[in-house]
């Protein structure tokens, strides 16, 4: 006849709780550095970077020499840079934030390698005297950089990242006079576009 | 078929609380120890995100972790009645907008629950 003794409790599957633990505290950080990369994306500043890419658009197609204009569309491009940074300082600062916490260097790594592809290649083709690929060539690796440092923000910032590449796949097989035309449209027409909807949405 | 350490990840996900505050080596009542209002996955990371922001939106929120608004409404709630979280409705022109924000009580509620969690992984280490 079998025992009626109760028999101990089994105690619990220790690996598999610790596993649980450091699965929690996995989770907790990677939604406090995912909700920081998420709400840091400038709204308004990408707006003025639509205007002030309108405005280099206009001024790049008056340049004589392939020089001049790689210049200006160079200007442009520190000037971007300077307030996509300012608005990201101003955003996370607002939010209590660190302006240049962990998901800030992420972005900045991985935004910074298509860049420095898209330095290269236009290097190489200024030496080479081919300024008509350099457009389609900006607005597919600008895609690029975006889409791979703003993998995990707001929705937004992904599809406009799509809209820059698919539009610089477009420009590498249309009409290299259209060039400037191009770029406005992206770097002008798709900031001002996307970065009102990410201002409206997400706050400044 | 899955890894066995997803397999392993899977089984202990389902591991009731009381367990989780057993091992970790102070009383075996969860609602005492563990707090399971945090500790499901939603609510987690609701209070995780608003610890990293002063404020965020329903629709931040929404995108960020993935769910529906229907899911998203009944775990703010639950924090909400809690206090652990602060909810405020204003209007963005015409459109209704709602905004979170974390609680002193919340806030020191998921530094309870971290301390848990590391003392449950030292209690498994010790073991």
């Amino acid at each position: 006849m079998p025992s009626s003794a109760p028999h101990p409790a089994p105690e619990p599957p220790i690996p598999a709780l610790r596993t649980v633990a450091i699965d929690d505290l996995r989770y907790i950080r990677e939604t406090m550095e995912r909700s920081a990369a998420f709400t840091a994306v400038p709204g308004w500043a990408t707006v003025a970077v639509g205007v002030t890419a309108l405005g280099a658009a206009a001024w790049a197609a008056r340049q004589p020499s392939l020089a001049a204009w790689v210049a200006v569309w160079l200007a442009e491009a520190a000037l971007a840079v300077t307030l996509g940074a300012a608005g990201m300082v101003a955003k996370a600062r607002r939010a209590g934030g660190p302006a240049f916490g962990g998901p800030a260097r992420r972005f900045a790594l991985s935004f910074s390698i298509p860049l420095f592809a898209g330095a290269a290649l236009t290097l190489a083709y200024l030496r080479a005297g081919q300024g008509g690929w350099m457009p389609g060539t900006w607005l597919l690796l600008y895609g690029a950089a975006m889409l791979a440092g703003g993998a995990f923000s707001v929705r937004t910032v992904p599809v406009m990242s799509a809209c820059f590449a698919l539009l610089g796949a477009l420009t590498l097989f249309l009409p290299r006079a259209w060039g400037d035309a191009l770029l406005a449209a992206g770097f002008g027409g798709l900031h001002l576009v996307f970065g009102w909807i990410i201002a409206r949405r997400h706050g400044g | 078929m899955g890894s066995p350490a997803r397999k392993e990840r899977a089984v202990a996900s389902r591991r009731p609380a009381r367990e989780l505050a057993a091992v970790s080596g102070r009383s075996a009542e969860p609602a005492a120890d563990l707090d399971r209002l945090i500790h499901e996955r939603v609510r987690l990371g609701i209070v995780s995100a608003l610890a990293a922001n002063e404020t965020l939106s329903f629709r931040d929120l929404k995108d960020l972790l993935r769910t529906t608004d229907g899911n998203l409404s009944l775990h703010a709630r639950k924090l909400e009645d809690a206090g652990y979280v602060v909810c405020r409705k204003t209007f963005d022109g015409r459109m209704p907008r709602t905004d979170y924000r974390l609680s002193a009580s919340g806030r020191r509620a998921l530094e309870r629950y971290l301390d848990h969690m590391e003392a449950l992984i030292r209690a498994a280490r010790a073991r």
